[in-house]
């Protein structure tokens, strides 16, 4: 792996690489390259199958992480590439031509995230939430509790109550408070 | 009172069909359901007793409580034996069984398939998530009460609930419709506009005629 991060690195600018597992490597690149390095992986290193594609929000630092899943069916090893984008003006070239199936996981995104992917096939379609009025849900500002409960009448919920209490009001009742009970229990 | 404001009073009646385009409301009725009352008490006893021997459910698997349907079917809980049945279609059923949670897409199917099943027709809605949304009390896509949506007859609680619960439902449902209590058809023609308020203010894109007759 030390000599496909290399001959990477001689191509373009690696942000930073990390190993996890034997099999499992993410690296970090630049937005703007990571075309060029994901047909370069797909056409000579081998890594023919895009696994996924998912997005992470880091509201923190205003920005989401796209990560694109790679797998090498010669060696089996699975390579993350991390992308930062920006959070406000969230957009990213689309990969559906270099893989088809990508569309699909571009159009998810778009929905949940609100990330755009210019030119992919059918990304404005609602894919999950049909008629969908506020912002994306997969957003970490936005309110989930809160939206449920404006929108689908929640049931009011159990109630507690102290057991001495509740005992003695059912036992008891108005009696407890009586002298006579006062006397003997002191 | 003259033609004139029985016509007025016909047309506020009949359903405005808004969400269809203009040139398909013709395809598709307008009028409302309406309150079906028996003639003879005891011919309707008679029938009650009836229906509840043989109970065709929908086989329209909604949630993850539809997984719980495959073992009341097969040889070791064997629901025939009570005379319950699936069927294919909501035109031949008589209970629609709500599995689990039902996010925003599938009630707009949920709410087809109820209004295409012919009467006499009954809810049994399983699971905590019908109940009060369950696991999923906070998501953004699933509806908490069932019964704000469709009339409910039985609910069964548990997450999943075992087959056993299942059975013991379907036993309720028989002696609620032996008994007579099973009107959720006629709740839902009495409160039709509640109803369909409720389920128009959650399915926003409304592509379809506002009774599915």
């Amino acid at each position: 792996m030390d000599q496909l991060f290399n001959r990477i690195s001689r191509m373009i600018k690696l942000e930073g690489s990390t190993k996890q597992r034997d099999d499992l490597y993410f690296i970090t690149v630049r937005k703007e390259q990571l075309e060029l390095l994901l047909s370069h992986l797909k056409n000579y290193e081998g890594f023919t199958h895009l696994a996924f594609l998912q997005a992470v929000d880091y509201i923190e630092n205003n920005e989401f992480q796209l990560t694109y899943m790679l797998y090498n069916y010669d060696n089996r090893v699975n390579l993350g590439i991390k992308v930062f984008i920006d959070r406000d003006k969230s957009e990213m070239t689309s990969i559906h031509k270099l893989w088809p199936h990508a569309w699909q996981y571009q159009r998810e995104l778009h929905e949940l995230f609100g990330i755009d992917f210019p030119g992919s096939p059918r990304v404005h379609e609602s894919f999950v939430l049909e008629g969908w009025e506020e912002i994306p849900p997969m957003r970490r500002d936005f309110d989930t509790k809160a939206y449920t409960e404006r929108t689908f009448y929640p049931r009011p919920g159990r109630f507690t109550k102290d057991p001495k209490e509740y005992m003695k009001e059912k036992l008891y009742g108005n009696f407890a408070e009586s002298p006579e009970i006062r006397k003997n229990n002191d | 009172m003259d033609k004139k404001d029985i016509d007025e009073i016909e047309h506020q009646m009949k359903l405005a069909n808004e969400g269809l385009p203009e040139n398909e409301r013709d395809l598709f009725a307008d009028a409302r359901p309406s309150k079906v009352e028996s003639q003879n008490r005891y011919f309707e006893r008679f029938r009650n007793w009836a229906r509840s021997r043989s109970l065709w459910m929908l086989a329209f698997g909604t949630g993850c409580g539809a997984t719980e349907i495959r073992p009341l079917m097969t040889s070791r809980y064997d629901m025939f034996r009570y005379g319950i049945a699936p069927r294919p279609t909501p035109r031949q059923a008589s209970v629609f069984i709500v599995g689990g949670y039902a996010s925003i897409k599938t009630i707009k199917r949920i709410v087809r398939s109820y209004e295409q099943m012919q009467g006499p027709k009954y809810v049994i809605a399983l699971g905590s998530c019908t109940i009060n949304g369950g696991m999923y009390y906070d998501s953004y896509n699933t509806i908490k009460r069932l019964d704000y949506y469709i009339p409910v007859d039985v609910y069964i609680t548990g997450c999943m609930p075992r087959p056993e619960a299942l059975i013991a439902g379907f036993n309720r449902l028989k002696e609620k419709i032996r008994a007579g209590e099973c009107e959720g058809m006629n709740k839902y023609a009495e409160n039709f506009d509640w109803y369909k308020n409720n389920q128009k203010q959650i399915i926003k894109d409304w592509n379809m005629p506002d009774y599915n007759w």
